[in-house]
């Protein structure tokens, strides 16, 4: 026996750092150290957009080039930029006008937003949400200008939870279609989109939607009886904001619960995460894609009626205004949880709102604040562009997971 | 020439992974690094092969300071590395996998393959490393794609190879012809780094040993004098008993009954084929193979996961052929995936959530529109303490547990409630010794309480230490079943190599599947 044994002992088992019961913010991350991940990584990546937003603005501006390298040039970007950005903060939030706009633009994509969470979490990449929206907005039209006999509080809400069925249809054909043939909703949810808009062009010139005496494609309006009310019209007449806002946030605390405390949730979720330990543990799987894309279709319907109740009152061609495609961006951004979804609402909302003012004072295109927003989804999309900008220590965890079988 | 690696020191977040590790091999010497999983082993030949960058210390050939900043840089300096999970092209010839990275070419960058398959042949000969050139490698056998890795190393000249678990794949017959080969690299002047967990291997082909615990060289030992039970301890730190106590079966009533059962896999080849089998109360039943051979299909059959295509499954006199995964459940199955982390656990769920994977529906964690969380924070924390989960907190996602741990939490989930069989699949793969003792002793426990058992381990010491009763299995049949007591390691070697009469075909038609599910824990 010549074992010639060195033995020393070491710490024990490589625990991980202990941690109490988890907050709101950590269930998202799941773990501590993915608290930056939650929050500093989007609040940079807006930053760092809005920084590239200003040299895009700068540098696409005709009168600046022939001034270029001249001191003249710097105080006159600084001028366009601090116009531009004070002008977006001013549309946004510089008044109670400023703020009752945001939340109406808000609205919507947040609940468009949560859609596109619900389908992250698990595991499905609902691209659909623009299709499911103008399904919902159709069939919200539809019941607000016929059943004009139901009186208001029960009408509204009759147009709202029809605009759900309508989405949660127009999801489920798409889950149905993985569910029974494999189909990948990637593929399936964008042909929709086409398909709903198709459908809506033709819907809108059919005799059951048009105006009577008109001959251009745009329905009856809603009944009163089906608008969402205005919430602060005894402050002042003109501001818009209206119920829709209470819907999204109603809505945002549902999917909470959704994901978080409900049986079929964690069945979403471990689907989400691991497709085999869920058929192991159980799980229908098939009809859990059904039952998910219901549910995203469902909100992002519920974002189509928000829009005609609350704001347009009727339908016209692209009523849906790319709700469904900022959905994803704005889902990426709340990191699919609904409290991040309804932050980045938030700060969507207010770009819209505060793009107007950019427009309308500043002559600058609204289309900067679409750049913005693309930019936003880009850093987003990118974190360890983030974090080497910035120097952030790498989180031990791999890269965010958004969906399983790409093209699988 | 002589390889060296001085004081490596490799920090991970938390973790020292290698503290100051010295280790050498010489041309012409097998040394055999020792280890558990999770001792370090793998991180110190990432960093010897450039994958990782040590913190402190150096590698060292012939006196000079290498550094090593890609794996091409360690290829450069005369180190090949033959990995447990083959790097090879599967739908690629041999000839095409050995050149690949490093092919030969005339001129104008014209692809030279004639001279690349010069070089195989001349290789393959000198070593003994009998391979067709021009074979695809999805059809060969899994020994002998490995011997197409070592192929490849000896391609790039190397001097030094580091084999990495070579022998988790093999069967006992193919890995006396991986030592031979061994030896013949060895006789013509090679160093190799022989990595493993296995004792007797290591007595048997190392001319020395190192082994490796916590990340340090906790010892030496001679493979002459030297014996498994100390090595082992040497290794665990700490007495360990390696064999599994077990008074003798008192086999009752059949529990699990299966007639002539055949099973397709994914690629619609029958996986199994007419298989009967039956596992009666109170007793283990081993089912031994190498990797690949229906195991898994059996598993997934037996289970609800797979669809058989004919015969017949009953648990404790009920047909439940194609009955859904849950309904078996509900029967009183428990099941033991053979991937942990593949299938038997969320790594993003918590503990606690882990805990009721498979029973999440039953009345007392759901009220069937929403979770019971609190009753079931009550049910996984008393479950993680009496089932030894080693965790801060029953809080914290799956993926932060070590490998050992992971398997106690599936262990307390599937062995908390009553049932009547248990399917136990690869139950300790990748685990460290302690945890392997750990679940052996709850298997024991539950066939001593009357628990039908089917074990299914590639591991033909598992298979022999836990069972009562040995089934073999080989392309797809069942081609022996054996009491545990008239048998041993070399004939049931044999039939697993499909080469013991009554066995079906030989070695060479039967193409078992290559190991590419095979899990390992990597890094700290």
């Amino acid at each position: 026996m010549t074992v010639d044994s060195t033995d020393v002992d070491v710490a024990p088992d490589d625990d991980p750092g202990s941690s109490p019961e988890p907050s709101l913010l950590e269930e998202v991350a799941g773990t501590r150290s993915g608290l930056m991940e939650a929050l500093v990584v989007p609040v940079l990546a807006v930053f760092t957009a809005l920084v590239v937003g200003a040299l895009v603005l700068v540098f696409t501006d005709p009168d600046l080039w022939e001034i270029f390298g001249t001191g003249e040039w710097f105080t006159q970007s600084w001028d366009s930029i601090s116009g531009a950005y004070s002008a977006l903060f001013r549309g946004s939030f510089g008044s109670t006008r400023a703020i009752s706009e945001t939340l109406v633009a808000a609205s919507p994509v947040i609940l468009a937003g949560l859609s596109v969470a619900v389908g992250f979490r698990a595991g499905l990449f609902n691209i659909g949400g623009e299709g499911q929206v103008t399904i919902g907005g159709m069939t919200a039209i539809m019941i607000g200008i016929k059943l004009t006999a139901v009186p208001f509080p029960l009408l509204a809400l009759l147009a709202l939870i029809g605009g759900i069925v309508g989405g949660a249809v127009w999801g489920g054909i798409a889950g149905l279609l993985k569910a029974r043939t494999g189909a990948h909703e990637v593929i399936t949810t964008i042909m929709l989109n086409f398909v709903a808009a198709f459908l809506t062009l033709w819907l809108l010139k059919t005799d059951f939607f048009r105006v009577p005496d008109r001959q251009d494609p745009v329905t009856q309006s809603i009944d009163e009886g089906a608008q969402l009310p205005r919430l602060l019209t005894f402050i002042d007449p003109q501001l818009r904001v209206h119920a829709g806002i209470i819907v999204a946030l109603l809505a945002a605390v549902f999917v909470w619960w959704l994901l978080f405390r409900s049986t079929i949730g964690y069945q979403f979720r471990a689907v989400g995460h691991n497709p085999d330990a869920a058929r192991y543990g159980g799980m229908r799987v098939a009809w859990l894609y059904v039952a998910v894309m219901g549910v995203a279709g469902g909100l992002a319907g519920l974002a189509g009626a928000d829009t005609v109740q609350g704001v347009l009152y009727r339908g016209t061609p692209g009523f849906s205004g790319n709700i469904g495609f900022d959905a994803i961006g704005l889902a990426l951004l709340g990191r699919s949880h609904p409290a991040g979804v309804v932050l980045a609402g938030i700060l969507f909302g207010a770009l819209r709102a505060g793009g107007r003012e950019i427009q309308a004072s500043e002559f600058i295109p609204i289309d900067l604040v679409s750049i913005i927003q693309a930019l936003v989804i880009v850093f987003i999309a990118a974190p360890a562009l983030i974090r080497g900008l910035y120097r952030l220590r790498p989180s031990d965890e791999g890269p965010t997971q958004l969906t399983k079988g790409w093209g699988a | 020439m002589k390889l060296e690696l001085r004081g490596i020191t490799k920090r991970f977040p938390g973790v020292i992974a290698n503290d100051s590790v010295d280790l050498e091999v010489g041309s012409g010497e097998i040394l055999a690094l020792l280890g558990e999983n999770g001792a370090g082993k793998s991180t110190l030949m990432n960093v010897l092969y450039g994958l990782y960058s040590a913190d402190e210390g150096d590698v060292v050939i012939d006196g000079q300071v290498q550094h090593f900043d890609s794996p091409s840089d360690a290829i450069a300096a005369g180190i090949g590395m033959v990995h447990q999970h083959f790097m090879l092209v599967p739908v690629f010839s041999v000839v095409e996998n050995v050149v690949l990275g490093d092919e030969p070419t005339s001129w104008g960058g014209i692809l030279n393959l004639r001279q690349g398959r010069k070089r195989l042949i001349e290789i393959s000969e000198r070593y003994g490393l009998a391979v067709d050139p021009d074979a695809i490698i999805e059809d060969l056998p899994v020994g002998v794609q490995q011997r197409v890795e070592i192929i490849k190393v000896l391609f790039r000249e190397a001097n030094f190879l580091v084999l990495d678990e070579p022998t988790a794949v093999l069967t006992p017959q193919e890995v006396a012809d991986l030592f031979e080969i061994l030896r013949g690299l060895r006789a013509d002047g090679k160093g190799i780094i022989f990595i493993t967990h296995k004792l007797n291997e290591v007595v048997e082909i190392a001319d020395r040993i190192s082994v490796l615990r916590r990340g340090k060289i906790v010892g030496h030992a001679d493979p002459a004098t030297a014996d498994p039970q100390s090595l082992a301890e040497l290794m665990v730190g700490r007495p360990v008993d390696l064999v599994v106590d077990k008074a003798s079966a008192e086999p009752g009533e059949p529990i699990l009954e299966i007639e002539n059962l055949t099973v397709l896999d994914d690629r619609a080849h029958a996986a199994v084929n007419d298989v009967s089998l039956t596992v009666r109360r109170g007793e283990v039943l081993g089912i031994a193979g190498v990797q690949g051979n229906g195991q898994s299909e059996l598993v997934e059959a037996i289970t609800g996961l797979r669809d058989p295509l004919a015969g017949r499954i009953s648990i404790a006199g009920d047909d439940t052929t194609g009955d859904s995964p849950r309904s078996i459940h509900r029967r009183g199955v428990a099941h033991i995936p053979e991937d942990r982390q593949r299938m038997g656990l969320v790594l993003e769920f918590t503990i606690a959530e882990n805990m009721v994977l498979d029973g999440y529906y039953a009345d007392e964690y759901s009220s069937g529109i929403a979770m019971r969380w609190d009753d079931i924070h009550d049910t996984a924390g008393r479950l993680a303490e009496r089932y030894d989960v080693r965790t801060p907190s029953i809080d914290v996602p799956a993926s932060t547990l070590s490998g050992g741990n992971q398997q106690k939490v599936i262990v307390a989930r599937e062995f908390s409630r009553p049932v009547d069989l248990i399917v136990a699949s690869q139950p300790t793969r990748g685990l460290d010794v302690g945890s392997i003792e750990y679940i052996h002793g709850q298997v024991v426990a539950q066939r001593n309480e009357g628990t039908a058992v089917l074990l299914v381990s590639t591991e033909l010491d598992e298979v022999l230490a836990l069972s009562d009763r040995i089934a073999v299995m080989f392309d797809g049949r069942i081609v022996a079943v054996l009491n545990r007591d008239e048998t041993d390691a070399t004939e049931l070697g044999l039939y697993m190599a499909g080469s013991a009469p009554g066995a079906s075909g030989n070695g060479n038609d039967a193409v078992p599947d290559r190991a590419d599910d095979e899990t390992e824990e990597v890094g700290p």
